[in-house]
């Protein structure tokens, strides 16, 4: 088994803004079912984190900070799990079903080269 | 008194094992046991021929008195190398207290459990040596609870108590410091206890249900103790009340098996419920959660048999962080199930032929379950693989009844 990074990127603008309890309710429930299915195939790493949407820097060469751009792009990372399996095609087979596609978002799946 | 005897050897031996354990350290282990067992011998010879003394528990309690300090006076060597150690508290040999107050006997059992728990001995033989030491349960009924022969047992035993002797363990509840990463030992051996009471395939009831309360009583010492009454322990001493509710719901007469869903609610023991519902809210204290948070929260919502799109919604997601915790089969097969409840049986069938234990018989089980009314051709092909993989006589009767069901079924 490899552990592969999931990486969730998807268009901030596009989320509905001012989400009822309700619908954050049932947006967290869409992840939890989600990833506890990935969990329930034993293939779960680590469940990985949101990323704060609102700030952020990109630091370049000569100790150049910009903000980061992170609301304006259209693909914004906005959080990362970690998953197992034999294969990258096993593990995109895993991202089926994850809620991120169904908001327009996509999910980019890359092999870890463990250090 | 043919009664009487075997009770207080239940309630009294590691009682009195646990206090001079204390006193001698866990290097002379077995001097502490010849001279309670002695002490036992002495009460059945004594009481049968004269009679009851007036409080068998005090007599008892006496006579082990006695027999330790003859011993010591005979042993002078050993009394030496022990008094070393007493000696700050006592002058001289005569004056070595053995102390059998209740609070004694309580810190005692409670040092104890860290001692039969320490993470140097596998954890098959920490839950034996916590029956034995710790329940005061004979090496025959171990055998008996573990479905294996005395002899396995009995080394099992010995090579665990050898293991902590050679270690060195010291007899004495843990530093502030240390006490978080013991007790979390502890917890998953009392757990383990438990639910070898509440699973065993072994077809002694009484036997089984004796297991689990001895784990409750355990749990209870540690509440009972302020530096070891924490969350967790309460939120494992919570999901043992209402798992051990349904107790007397769960067997027929002869044995077999009542599923959940064919209980009668009547022999829920509510009290045990509500003692549950106490010890979830002490868990609620502080923000760490456990696994046996999590377990205990699926409980609860178990004591709620009519099925509410709350309660199955409920135990999914507490299956789902279960799993991001820690994954275990059944905790995969449970949530699948949980899963079927909450948001219907199709995408239950999706999930459970990801999950893939083929060799599991509860698996099958599960894919029978989900197929059953949806496809019962298919639902009796998984009923008959479970029923090839399972190997208790209880799990078989219920796959066949399920079979005949799905077969009545289809012949309508």
């Amino acid at each position: 088994m490899k552990d592969f990074l999931l990486v969730y990127r998807t268009d901030y603008n596009t989320l509905p803004k001012g989400a009822s309890p309700e619908q954050m309710q049932a947006s967290t429930k869409r992840w939890m079912d989600w990833i506890g299915g990935i969990a329930a195939q034993n293939k779960l790493t680590d469940r990985g984190n949101r990323l704060v949407p609102t700030t952020g820097k990109v630091v370049k060469a000569d100790n150049v900070i910009a903000d980061g751009p992170y609301t304006e792009i259209k693909e914004c990372i906005v959080g990362y799990s970690i998953v197992k399996a034999a294969t990258l095609e096993e593990a995109s087979e895993l991202t089926r079903g994850c809620p991120i596609l169904a908001s327009g978002g996509n999910v980019e799946v890359r092999e870890i080269n463990v250090i | 008194m043919t009664e009487l005897i075997p009770h207080l050897f239940r309630t009294e031996y590691r009682k009195i094992v646990s206090v001079l354990c204390k006193l001698f350290g866990i290097a002379y282990i077995e001097i502490a046991e010849d001279i309670v067992s002695d002490t036992f011998l002495l009460a059945s010879e004594l009481w049968g021929l004269k009679g009851l003394p007036e409080n068998p528990t005090a007599w008892l309690y006496l006579v082990a008195k006695n027999k330790t300090r003859d011993y010591l006076r005979r042993h002078s060597l050993f009394a030496q190398t022990i008094s070393k150690e007493i000696k700050r508290k006592t002058s001289t040999l005569e004056e070595i207290e053995i102390d059998l107050s209740s609070k004694n006997i309580n810190d005692s059992q409670l040092a104890m459990m860290f001692v039969v728990c320490h993470p140097c001995i596998p954890a098959e033989a920490q839950i034996g040596l916590a029956l034995n030491l710790l329940c005061g349960f004979g090496v025959d009924e171990i055998a008996h609870a573990f479905l294996t022969n005395k002899n396995v047992i009995y080394k099992r035993l010995q090579r665990a108590k050898e293991k902590l002797r050679n270690e060195k363990i010291e007899i004495e509840q843990p530093t502030l410091a240390e006490i978080d990463h013991r007790l979390s030992t502890v917890l998953m051996v009392l757990y383990l206890l438990f639910n070898e009471g509440y699973y065993s395939s072994s077809q002694d009831s009484t036997l089984r249900k004796d297991i689990c309360q001895e784990a409750i009583r355990l749990t209870n010492l540690l509440i009972e103790n302020e530096q070891t009454n924490i969350p967790s322990a309460n939120a494992l001493l919570a999901l043992m009340c209402f798992q051990s509710s349904r107790f007397d719901a769960r067997t027929r007469e002869n044995g077999e098996t009542i599923l959940y869903q064919e209980q009668d609610t009547a022999l829920w023991d509510q009290q045990l419920i509500a003692n549950g519902e106490y010890f979830l809210d002490q868990a609620s204290q502080g923000d760490s959660l456990s696994k046996y948070h999590l377990e205990a929260g699926i409980a609860y919502w178990h004591t709620f048999k009519t099925d509410t799109k709350e309660k199955w919604e409920n135990i999914l997601q507490l299956y789902n962080h279960l799993l991001l915790i820690e994954y275990s089969p059944i905790a995969a097969l449970n949530r699948t199930y949980a899963l079927s409840k909450a948001n219907g049986k199709w995408e239950a069938i999706i999930e459970a032929e990801k999950i893939n234990l083929t060799d599991n018989h509860l698996y099958h089980s599960l894919l029978g379950e989900l197929y059953t009314d949806i496809d019962n051709g298919k639902a009796i092909a998984h009923f008959q693989k479970a029923l090839a993989l399972a190997k208790s006589t209880t799990d078989k009767m219920l796959i066949s009844n399920k079979i005949l069901e799905c077969r009545k079924q289809i012949d309508k």
